[in-house]
């Protein structure tokens, strides 16, 4: 990597872990001191690096200048007594000796234990999603913006507001007890689950920044799996239902940034390697005796990594589908069960089930009865995507209805 | 929206004559089918339980306990499931194509009523 790349590079990954352990330091109570800090050590960086070259080792030259800075900030502001955590005020009685510990370890219990103190319900959930991105991945208020496809303003309000919150309710960045896990553990994957689907369903045109979204979500539920705390069989759920999305991702927008349909994906694109460890996952999350929404939405996902366009995979599906929808009914749900209802057992069964659900004030709704109805009434399938199209909101999405509208004329 | 609770009725011999494996999964499909029919259209509360085939008891004044309210046939109420719709109608509707009309049972449809606090 040349001189120009790295600096960028190293933000992307030291950024995060540097204001993690400066967080878990700090508290809430002081929010901006951990990202100044952050912050500062990498203008720092690219002020000294661009006038003296590259040191011999520049994330050990990081680590060193953003644990200075925190030691100077300290003695500056004699927060120490006040503001240091309880565990840190017993075990130290010295400025001088107090060390910012950047090991890997203990990055990884910093990472783990901010994510269960943002993932608090108390919090809206994309306020925990931003939080998250800011905090744990280091994304850039821009990008953040970007994935919301919100604007800047917006995004700091968001962000500000959240951390007052959580100053004001005195949220503890610490593992929760025992006892608690199982259920605060929820909350965490429920944001993680969020934020992967930011990631997979935006409609935002930079795949890049969508992509990046995934691969973070899919990172930090990594973090959950590597403790033994954690590794719960939700969370191997979880991970492989993001390993099977994640396989179809480049098969899913075309060059020109538009989205592909499943049956149009070509499947040459699919990673292996991907559907690969979603089945490892997926085998350790069977360990339970539980089954929750992550548990069938990953089996779903993985029967479409299942290239083979059996009657038995679509059954599966649907078997699948209806029991996800018990547990947790969505729109989107109800529709990809009337679609595997059709692929298994035919048009005129599923119209039945469509006409029932009434969804018409949904595009998606409008765009499966059209293509139900296609050979069978044309004039209703015509009629059916032209209220489509009406209601579809992005660019992409009208261009594919048209070209469905193409096919009936 | 009103909820309406579901109440499965069978004939004792259909309840508990023995089926195989595959008979079970091919009724397991069509109560799945069925409910999950429901639940796609958000008119699902509870999928609710089945009830343990076997005697139950009633309790009647005076300590009279029995093993059922039969009159003439033995019917065993075989479980329950709660939806919500609009009307009486409509419940009824949904409730015509539930899977135990298929073994000569029958599902009484009955409209809660809610608790005035």
């Amino acid at each position: 990597m040349n001189k120009t790349e790295l600096l960028p590079h190293l933000f992307r990954t030291e950024y995060r872990k540097i204001v993690s352990v400066l967080y878990k330091h700090f508290g809430f109570e002081h929010p901006e001191i951990a990202e100044d800090i952050a912050s500062e050590t990498f203008l720092s960086a690219a002020e000294t690096w661009g006038l003296k070259g590259l040191p011999e080792n520049p994330v050990a030259w990081l680590y060193a200048v953003a644990r200075n800075r925190a030691k100077d900030y300290l003695k500056r502001n004699k927060i120490f007594d006040q503001k240091v955590t309880p565990i840190l005020q017993s075990a130290q009685t010295d400025y001088a000796e107090f060390e910012i510990d950047l090991s890997d370890k203990h990055i990884n219990d910093s990472q783990l234990q901010l994510m269960f103190a943002i993932c608090q319900p108390v919090l809206p959930a994309e306020a925990q999603v931003s939080l998250a991105l800011r905090i744990l991945c280091g994304f850039g208020i821009d990008e953040i913006a970007d994935a919301f496809l919100s604007n800047k303003a917006t995004i700091n309000k968001r962000l500000f507001r959240a951390k007052e919150k959580l100053r004001e309710e005195k949220v503890k960045i610490e593992f929760p007890a025992t006892s608690q896990i199982s259920k605060r553990l929820q909350a965490v994957l429920t944001t993680l689950y969020l934020l992967f689907n930011e990631g997979y369903y935006s409609t935002s045109q930079d795949t890049t920044l969508r992509k990046d979204l995934c691969l973070e979500a899919m990172r930090l539920t990594y973090l959950l799996i590597e403790n033994e705390l954690t590794n719960l069989p939700e969370t191997y759920a979880l991970m492989a239902l993001m390993c099977f999305h994640s396989s179809r991702f480049d098969a899913r927008t075309d060059e020109h940034g538009e989205m592909v349909r499943y049956d149009d994906q070509d499947t040459s694109l699919w990673v292996d390697e991907l559907i690969h460890k979603g089945k490892h996952y997926l085998e350790l999350a069977s360990k339970g005796n539980q089954v929750n929404k992550y548990h069938l939405e990953a089996a779903i996902a993985y029967w479409h990594t299942v290239k083979e366009d059996t009657i038995d995979k679509w059954e599966s599906i649907l078997q699948l589908y209806n029991r996800l929808l018990q547990i947790a009914y969505s729109p989107v749900a109800a529709l990809n069960r009337t679609y595997a209802l059709y692929k298994a057992r035919g048009k005129r069964d599923a119209i039945v089930e469509a006409e029932k659900l009434k969804l018409n004030d949904n595009h998606l709704y409008h765009v499966l009865l059209g293509h139900l109805y296609k050979d069978a009434d044309n004039t209703l399938a015509i009629a059916h995507l032209k209220t489509a199209l009406n209601l579809a909101k992005t660019a992409s999405e009208k261009n594919r209805i048209k070209k469905d509208l193409e096919q009936l004329k | 929206m009103n909820e309406f609770l579901l109440i499965f009725r069978q004939v004792e011999e259909t309840a508990t004559e023995s089926r195989s494996p595959e008979q079970m999964q091919e009724t397991m499909k069509l109560w799945m089918d069925w409910l999950g029919g429901i639940a796609a259209q958000n008119k699902l509360v509870s999928n609710g339980n089945r009830l343990y085939n076997g005697t139950g008891s009633v309790v009647r004044p005076d300590g009279i306990v029995t093993n059922g309210p039969y009159v003439e046939i033995k019917e065993l109420i075989g479980g329950y499931s709660m939806i919500k719709c609009d009307t009486l109608e409509e419940a009824t509707e949904i409730s015509k194509g539930c899977p135990i009309l298929l073994v000569g049972g029958n599902v009484e449809v009955r409209q809660v009523v809610p608790m005035n606090m």
